[in-house]
């Protein structure tokens, strides 16, 4: 039998009204993960054009103009996750605490891992010219990146899962135990096909606005270049059709709502078809057309996360809306006792209530 | 209690805390707030001489600068917080209530500062002439003025930690904010990091200005009349923040300037303190007088005393307020001090959700040879005794590693039997003996359990996994069902869950 352990909550009141900081966690954090898309897909796809560039070296050029976008990327990545952050910390006390304690070695071991990764990323940028002559290990430094880049994210997603299911804490015994829950796995692949399509997308945008001087020493056309980017784009968001629905059927059952969750991912998956056509679309452009959907498939895209953020928050809350009941009635309890225990002792009573 | 209990037996939770802030705080004010406007005014003043010299030593600190911040200064920013949330959620938790919207206000902040230093890093080069490179240098300011803003709020933070103020009495984020310690700490700290990034400065311009180019004395000779400007400051400011700390805090000084074992040596810890500070001087007044006798080596004297003696302070900011972790608020265990009429009448194990479990280790302190009935009651005493240990003490202490109880016991009872009845009694009175130990949370037969546990301590050396090792039992007193409303007494005792 499952024990489902009720702990108390923090004793103070919320700061701020819980709507605010559920619009305030769902929209930053898209907008964290968007730009974690942008640095992993970028770290990705330029070591993997880095290495097609060593028969070919236009390749080796753009496996350079992509990683020229990274350190940047990455830096706003992590500043947008600040935000996301506070409101975890303040929305779900509880559970995100007690997810981070059970799978402690690994959590706080993303400190060390993002410095290495991101001091490798800027290695990897900034010495791209001086190690003309050591491309393999130049590349390994790339790769050492990627691989960082890859494994943290299932640090994240371990944790943000564990959280959701009370049950299961008093089971797990650290990090390895946790990852291997139903729906991690699933929800990992969903990011990572997500990191290349993101990143096609952004390879679009950047040339596309490119001038001709900038792009003639580079050994590509334009069209070829934007052709490139909506096919890291198309393939991999064509993958998320497959892999979607698995992280949604794996998604433990709760009480409350699978009928909003089911309306939510359906609206998203038929815009989702919509937006995968019109990239389809676009790679068989001829060179003066492509583009001309840039904009609305950008913005079929943003609905889509937005719809994707919009369910996951509907399911968060449907994992833990009933135990938060328990935990605030045993939170009500205990501070009545304490009360009651300090009128008893004759000791002051501070105002702080909940 | 209501947390899973995060541990680290050997290296200590709270080493862990301390080695990211400082790297942290070394950072931030060496190579942010201090460096940055340094920067700016080199990249404006060579603009105003027409002099190139300045504008590539700029850029070339700047890129330094840039390349920590922006990995290790912004990782361990988040790393603090991180480390805090494992080793005292309690405490983290109810800052954030208290301040969420500093934090909130901060974390804008934080954003426009990353823009800045990426735009003024990577439009060094494209912004060159005439009204862009104006503009480039006021990015510099602005860069400046965002990163000295991100500090001034988290400072604030740091004072309510000393000395919540009137947040005990209103609970409003103003009066939490406006802590008494707040102005004090941050006139300290504003000067501190000028005249670290002035020091760090010297220490680099030898890295990127050859030996006999005459450039490299000019150089040295400013950075050495811009550190020593902002010395004074430091003074009058570490004057003023000495003032307002708490007189209770100041008795804790001597234990948390050096540790308990070398307290008696304060005196001269505070003199070798004072030669550092005037070694410093010593060689920022060559710098600026005769910046050609200064040895490349030389530079690297204030460079490691001036990182040493911020490292230590933080370490000193951060014992000084034991035993509280939040002023008067929350003691350094995670629990507040309104609890403890409940907890000390009734008992931590009557509140708490969770257990860790007993290691085999721990187990082999209970003789294997007892009538089961016996062996059972035992282990079952043992664990509750644990508990105490992990939710009560742990938040500081380990077993055998850093801050071990099994060291402090050594030093007071040495080789004798840790007896459950010596050790009881001193853990009752210790907060009498020694003012930054809180007092013990739990009741009388707590007390006794603690003491079991503390004796098996003595013949059994295995560090002791937390709960990111071995996992959670969950406390029966925990379990999915509400507790009856009326104050009845505790509940069911602890139960190891996993044999």
């Amino acid at each position: 039998m499952n024990q489902i352990p009720v702990p108390r909550d923090i004793p103070l009141p919320m700061p701020a009204p819980e709507p605010l900081l559920v619009v305030l966690l769902v929209i930053f954090f898209l907008l964290h993960i968007a730009f974690v898309n942008f640095m992993v897909g970028g770290a990705l796809i330029s070591v993997w054009y880095e290495i097609k560039g060593l028969k070919e070296c236009r390749y080796d050029r753009l496996a350079y103009e992509v990683a020229s976008t990274i350190t940047a990327n990455k830096s706003i990545a992590v500043v947008l996750g600040v935000g996301p952050l506070l409101a975890i910390n303040t929305l779900y006390t509880v559970y995100f605490y007690t997810a981070n304690a059970l799978t402690g070695t690994f959590w706080i071991a993303i400190v060390p891992l993002v410095i290495v990764a991101f001091l490798l990323t800027y290695a990897h940028k900034y010495l791209w010219h001086a190690m003309e002559g050591r491309k393999g290990l130049h590349i390994a430094i790339g790769a050492a990146s990627c691989l960082i880049f890859l494994f943290i994210p299932l640090i994240f997603l371990t944790n943000v899962n564990l959280m959701l299911f009370p049950e299961k804490w008093g089971r797990v015994q650290g990090f390895f135990s946790a990852l291997l829950l139903p729906n991690v796995l699933p929800r990992y692949a969903h990011f990572l096909l997500a990191c290349p399509a993101m990143t096609g997308l952004l390879m679009v945008w950047l040339f596309r606005r490119r001038s001709e001087a900038s792009l003639a020493g580079t050994g590509w056309q334009r069209d070829e270049l934007m052709r490139t980017g909506y096919r890291w784009a198309l393939w991999p968001t064509v993958g998320q059709f497959v892999v979607g629905p698995v992280a949604l059927l794996t998604l433990p059952t709760t009480q409350g709502t699978p009928v909003t969750l089911m309306g939510i991912f359906g609206v998203a998956i038929l815009i989702s078809t919509w937006m995968t056509l019109l990239m389809f679309v676009e790679t068989r452009r001829p060179a003066a057309r492509i583009g001309g959907s840039f904009v609305s498939i950008c913005v079929l895209m943003v609905v889509v996360l937005g719809l994707m953020g919009a369910g996951r928050h509907v399911y968060r809350e449907a994992a833990v809306a009933p135990h938060r009941e328990l935990v605030r009635a045993k939170t009500e309890d205990y501070m009545r006792r304490v009360d009651e225990a300090n009128r008893a002792a004759g000791a002051v009573t501070r105002p702080v209530r909940p | 209690m209501d947390f899973p209990v995060f541990h680290l037996d050997v290296f200590g939770n709270r080493g862990l805390i301390a080695v990211i802030a400082v790297l942290h705080v070394l950072i931030n004010h060496g190579l942010a707030v201090g460096m940055m406007p340094l920067v700016a005014c080199m990249e404006w003043y060579g603009h105003r001489k027409q002099d190139p010299r300045w504008d590539r030593l700029a850029y070339r600190i700047l890129f330094v600068s840039f390349l920590v911040t922006t990995t290790v200064g912004a990782l361990t920013g988040v790393g603090i917080w991180l480390s805090v949330s494992l080793v005292n959620p309690y405490s983290i938790g109810s800052l954030i209530r208290v301040f969420f919207w500093a934090w909130f206000v901060e974390w804008l902040v934080f954003i426009t500062e990353v823009c800045l230093i990426l735009a003024y890093t990577l439009t060094w080069k494209s912004w060159r002439e005439g009204a862009a490179k104006r503009r480039h240098i006021q990015l510099g300011f602005a860069l400046g003025i965002f990163s000295w803003i991100t500090m001034a709020i988290i400072v604030s933070i740091l004072g309510f930690m000393m000395d919540p103020g009137n947040w005990l009495s209103d609970n409003t984020l103003l009066s939490g904010f406006s802590n008494p310690v707040y102005l004090p700490q941050l006139a300290f700290r504003t000067p501190l990091a000028a005249a670290m990034a002035g020091i760090i400065a010297l220490f680099l311009i030898p890295f990127f200005v050859k030996r006999d180019d005459p450039f490299r004395n000019e150089a040295t000779r400013a950075v050495g009349i811009w550190t020593l400007l902002f010395a004074p400051f430091v003074v009058v400011g570490g004057y003023w923040y000495y003032s307002v700390v708490p007189a209770a805090m100041k008795d804790n000084l001597a234990v948390s300037t050096l540790t308990l074992q070398f307290s008696g040596w304060l005196d001269d810890f505070l003199w070798i303190a004072l030669a550092t500070v005037v070694a410093i001087l010593v060689i920022v007044q060559i710098a600026i007088k005769r910046p050609g006798l200064l040895p490349r080596v030389a530079t690297v004297v204030p460079f490691v005393a001036i990182l040493w003696l911020t490292g230590h302070f933080e370490r000193v900011r951060e014992f000084i307020r034991k035993p509280y972790i939040i002023g008067q608020y929350m003691y350094a265990n995670g629990l507040r001090v309104e609890d403890y009429a409940l907890l000390q009448r009734d008992g931590v194990l009557a509140y708490a959700t969770y257990s860790s479990p007993l290691t085999e280790a721990e187990k082999k302190f209970v003789p294997a040879d007892l009538p089961e009935a016996e062996r059972s009651a035992m282990l079952a005493r043992l664990q509750k005794g644990k508990d105490v240990f992990m939710d009560t003490c742990s938040r500081c202490h380990t077993t055998h590693g850093v801050n071990g109880v099994a060291g402090h016991l050594q030093r007071m009872f040495g080789d004798a039997r840790w007896t459950p009845d010596l050790t009881a009694d001193y853990v009752a009175n210790m907060h009498n003996a020694q003012p930054y130990m809180p007092p013990f949370p739990g009741n009388k037969d707590e007390l006794g359990f603690l003491a079991t546990y503390l004796e098996q301590l003595q013949g059994n050396r295995t560090p002791v996994p937390g709960a990111q090792q071995a996992g959670i039992d969950i406390h029966p007193a925990g379990e999915a069902k509400l507790a009856d409303s009326g104050a009845s007494g505790p509940a069911a005792p602890a139960q190891g869950a996993r044999k």
